[in-house]
């Protein structure tokens, strides 16, 4: 054996150290068991890797969210086989719908073992492969290295996503010669970046002739990176076009810029659903007319001519059918636009945009998400505007839950640069936010990171709030306690006429004494007058908090376009929607 | 929305890295998204290179015809894919073991027909015939049909494999 060679002999468990190594790993989520162990031992001998344990395989892969979300970096997760997998598929999921890199190292029985109904044995790769971008079952030591540089290779270029890699413990322990290196690609996947220039010179020509135009624009550009982002901002303000982003896009635009017009979609706001809905010329970027947006297919934003720029080809006429498609990555077809608009004499319609802004100024003086203040209850949105005045300043990371509370913060929360804002869009996964803030706050130890959660979702996932305290991650779970699955109650209150069917959260625990009882710190508020105190006093804590901050439980979400419902069909509020915001104060 | 489009019956020819589990996804692909698939044969094309070829005929809107293949191409070990039906003349041909178990009249008249659509006899017992035939997956349909009064016990297809017409690759 050459001597170079002798330094590359090693076990498998020892190759995926390695590889996690080249690629720039510097911490790991995971849970050990059986069918992990060689790989668990392998992670003791070193110090390279942070191993973060979780309490559940499910809050490893949502931290690895998180931490992917906020540092535009792919997620590692370890877990072992059967169960240990098994748990992990939501997170998968959730990460194929929003389009996260993860990298899911799974252990599985030995090969000789394999479709023997071993112990914990599960068909991870039979499971998993609608639930990830990509996976694997690998078979030789030989191929540990190539197939883990491979799987970075596919969970972050073209549109990002999770990827699995089931490793048989026999083939951990293995002895073999590590090969490949973070420079591997895959020998067929090779996504295109550079949009055709034909395309873009059409698009440019469409948005320069445009009398109504709206750019629309998702997470894709958030995927991109900040580049994008930055380019984004660049590109919009030299048009004077308005601009709404989706739920997944929040922050790629600031949203204390004057040109945007708030988040639109079911609950979006009125000026930018209307825009949509009223627009000559749409400029979709990296959004995929998710149906949370489209509303009723056929009335949706009829008489619009439709520009798409995705990355990926499959979202382009999924839904709607579109007049310009250009596939590519969403900061380099930016790059090019601003090109080619600068290379021309383009010039926006004065006049006509004067106008379409007027008529926008008419749908913002709607003031679409105002609410009933109230002096004795604390309003959901009133906690959210404190929680944004009294935190902004620090450039939180928010993560959530789902339901009211996140659309909630969606709406009251404004966002001014990407990466900020991590929320399970697709899936709509209850009991992501928690151990996603983890993930974000183990990725920036000193920022401050916050859940905004509602009872029934923390409730999901409140196992991870030791896994915070374990590892020092000062997150602050902020409940927007209503005591209702606060999202089923209000479609229960407006489809089927109030008969409120399991939505009520019945046997809370005592938030503050849970909160202590796992050696964090519980504060709440009850009153108006003691959210800023409380938000104020769970800032100044370095340690995880959950805060109960008790709002009015029968409060619903507006606007809101009901499903199947046309954009300009939107629902403003409780009148609107034909309900009235009932008994609300007599049950607080 | 658009008007009502039209079903198309079309074929597609997919080049992948041959895996395993590549089938699994394609074929998981059309089930979970809810595509049809009214045949599918595969095998392995280059050895060299460790490529095999799917076809896959299937039926959908012109929308949905541009969803599959998108869908197709954005599998990881998908190098290619053709629609061979909008991209120029291809020709499609698929295989058929027929086997008719008969005596008299009927098993001459088996013969008769197997001739007429050039169908090889592969097996002889004095009470049965296997026929070897090719051909459009309709002259198929249609020496089935014929055999069926005649004694047909048992088929074996092959689906539809096909190619472009002239010089080009796929
Ligand atoms: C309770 C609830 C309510 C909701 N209500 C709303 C709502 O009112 N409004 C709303 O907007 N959403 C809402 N959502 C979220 C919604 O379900 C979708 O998740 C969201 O709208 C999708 O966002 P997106 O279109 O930006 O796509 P994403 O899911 O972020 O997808 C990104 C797109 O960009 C493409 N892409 C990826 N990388 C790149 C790149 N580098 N360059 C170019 N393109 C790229 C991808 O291929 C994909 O097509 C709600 C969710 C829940 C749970
Ligand atoms: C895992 C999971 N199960 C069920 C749902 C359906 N669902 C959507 S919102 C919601 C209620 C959420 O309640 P809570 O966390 O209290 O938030 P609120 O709406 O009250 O703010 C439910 C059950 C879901 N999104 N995820
Ligand atoms: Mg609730």
């Amino acid at each position: 054996m050459p001597p170079e060679a002798q330094g590359n002999m090693m076990s498998g468990a020892e190759m995926i150290i390695r590889a996690l190594k080249e690629q720039g790993v510097d911490t790991i989520f995971g849970y050990p068991g059986g069918a992990v162990l060689p790989i668990y031992d392998a992670l003791f001998k070193q110090n390279h890797i942070r191993h973060i344990l979780v309490r559940q395989e499910g809050g490893a892969v949502h931290a690895a969210e998180g931490y992917a979300r906020s540092t535009g970096k792919p997620g590692v997760v370890l877990v072992t086989s059967g169960p240990g997998a098994t748990n992990a598929v939501t997170g998968l999921v959730d990460a194929l719908m929003d389009s996260i890199p993860i990298i899911c190292i799974t252990g599985q029985v030995p090969t000789h073992l394999i479709g023997s109904d071993a112990f914990q044995e599960a068909d991870t790769v039979g499971i998993t492969r609608p639930a990830t971008k990509h996976n694997y079952l690998v078979k030789n030591v030989a191929d540990v290295g190539p197939v883990m540089h491979e799987a970075f290779y596919v969970a972050t270029n073209g549109r990002p996503g999770p990827v699995v890699i089931d490793m048989p413990k026999d083939i951990q322990v293995e002895t073999g010669l590590y090969s490949g290196s973070p420079k591997t690609k895959h020998r067929s996947y090779q996504p295109q970046v550079k949009g055709d220039l034909n395309a873009i010179k059409q698009a440019v020509e469409l948005i320069a002739a445009a009398k109504r135009p709206v750019f629309y624009t998702g997470g894709g550009v958030i995927n991109s990176g900040p580049n994008a982002s930055q380019l984004l901002r660049e590109f919009v303000r030299m048009t004077g076009f308005p601009i709404t982003t989706t739920l997944m896009g929040l922050g790629s635009y600031p949203a204390s810029d004057k040109q945007w017009l708030g988040m639109l979609g079911m609950h979006g706001t009125y000026e930018a659903n209307l825009a949509m809905h009223d627009c000559d010329v749409m400029i979709n970027i990296g959004a995929r007319f998710d149906d949370r947006i489209t509303g009723r297919l056929n009335a949706f934003s009829p008489n619009s001519k439709k520009i798409h720029v995705d990355i990926d080809r499959s979202s382009i006429n999924k839904n709607v059918h579109v007049d310009v498609a250009i596939v590519g990555d969403a900061g380099h077809v930016l790059e090019d636009m601003i090109k080619v608009w600068k290379a021309g004499v383009h010039r926006p319609d004065k006049q006509a945009l004067a106008d379409w802004w007027t008529q926008i100024d008419q749908w913002r003086a709607k003031d679409c998400l105002k609410y009933e203040p109230n002096q004795d209850v604390i309003m959901p949105q009133y906690a959210l505007q404190r929680l944004h005045a009294l935190t902004r300043h620090l450039k939180p990371f928010i993560t959530t839950e789902v339901g009211q509370h996140q659309m909630w913060a969606a709406q009251f929360i404004g966002f001014d640069e990407p990466n900020h804002w991590m929320t399970s869009g697709g899936l709509g996964t209850m009991g992501y936010g928690l151990p996603a803030a983890v993930g974000v706050q183990i990725a920036h130890p000193n920022a401050l990171v916050i859940d905004v959660a509602g009872e029934a979702s923390t409730m999901m996932n409140i196992q991870e709030f030791s896994t915070a305290v374990q590892h020092d991650a000062p997150i602050k779970v902020f409940i927007l306690n209503n005591e209702y699955m606060g999202m089923v109650r209000q479609w229960q209150q407006i489809s089927y006429e109030g008969r409120y069917s399991h939505s009520y959260s019945d046997s809370l625990p005592d938030f503050v004494k849970l909160a202590e009882a796992m050696h964090g710190v519980g504060l709440r508020c009850t009153k108006p007058d003691e959210v800023d105190g409380v938000i104020e006093e769970m800032m100044a804590i370095r340690k995880p908090v959950i805060v109960d901050c008790q709002v009015a439980k029968l409060e619903n979400c507006f606007p809101m376009v009901p499903s199947g419902a046309a954009h300009n069909e939107i629902l403003l509020n409780a009148r609107d929607a034909g309900i009235e915001r009932a008994d609300d104060l007599a049950l607080v | 929305m658009r008007p009502q489009q039209p079903i198309e019956r079309h074929t597609m020819a997919v080049l992948v890295d041959n895996e395993a589990g590549v089938l699994a996804r394609v074929i998981g692909l059309f089930s979970g998204r809810g595509y049809n698939i009214e045949s599918l044969t595969v095998a392995e094309v280059n050895h060299a290179e460790g490529l095999s070829r799917i076809t896959i005929v299937t039926r959908g809107t012109p929308a949905v015809i541009d969803q599959i293949e998108a869908q197709l191409e954005r599998l990881v070990p998908v190098h290619k894919v053709s629609d061979l039906t909008t991209e120029g003349p291809a020709v499609e041909r698929e295989l058929a073991l027929v086997k008719v178990a008969a005596t008299g009249d009927p098993r001459v008249e088996s013969l008769r027909l197997a001739d007429a659509f050039r169908a090889r006899v592969l097996d002889t017992t004095t009470d049965s015939f296997t026929f070897e035939v090719t051909g459009s997956s309709e002259k198929i349909d249609a020496f089935i049909e014929l055999m069926k009064p005649l004694g047909l016990v048992d088929v074996s297809r092959t689906g539809v494999v096909a190619i472009k017409r002239g010089a080009g690759a796929m």
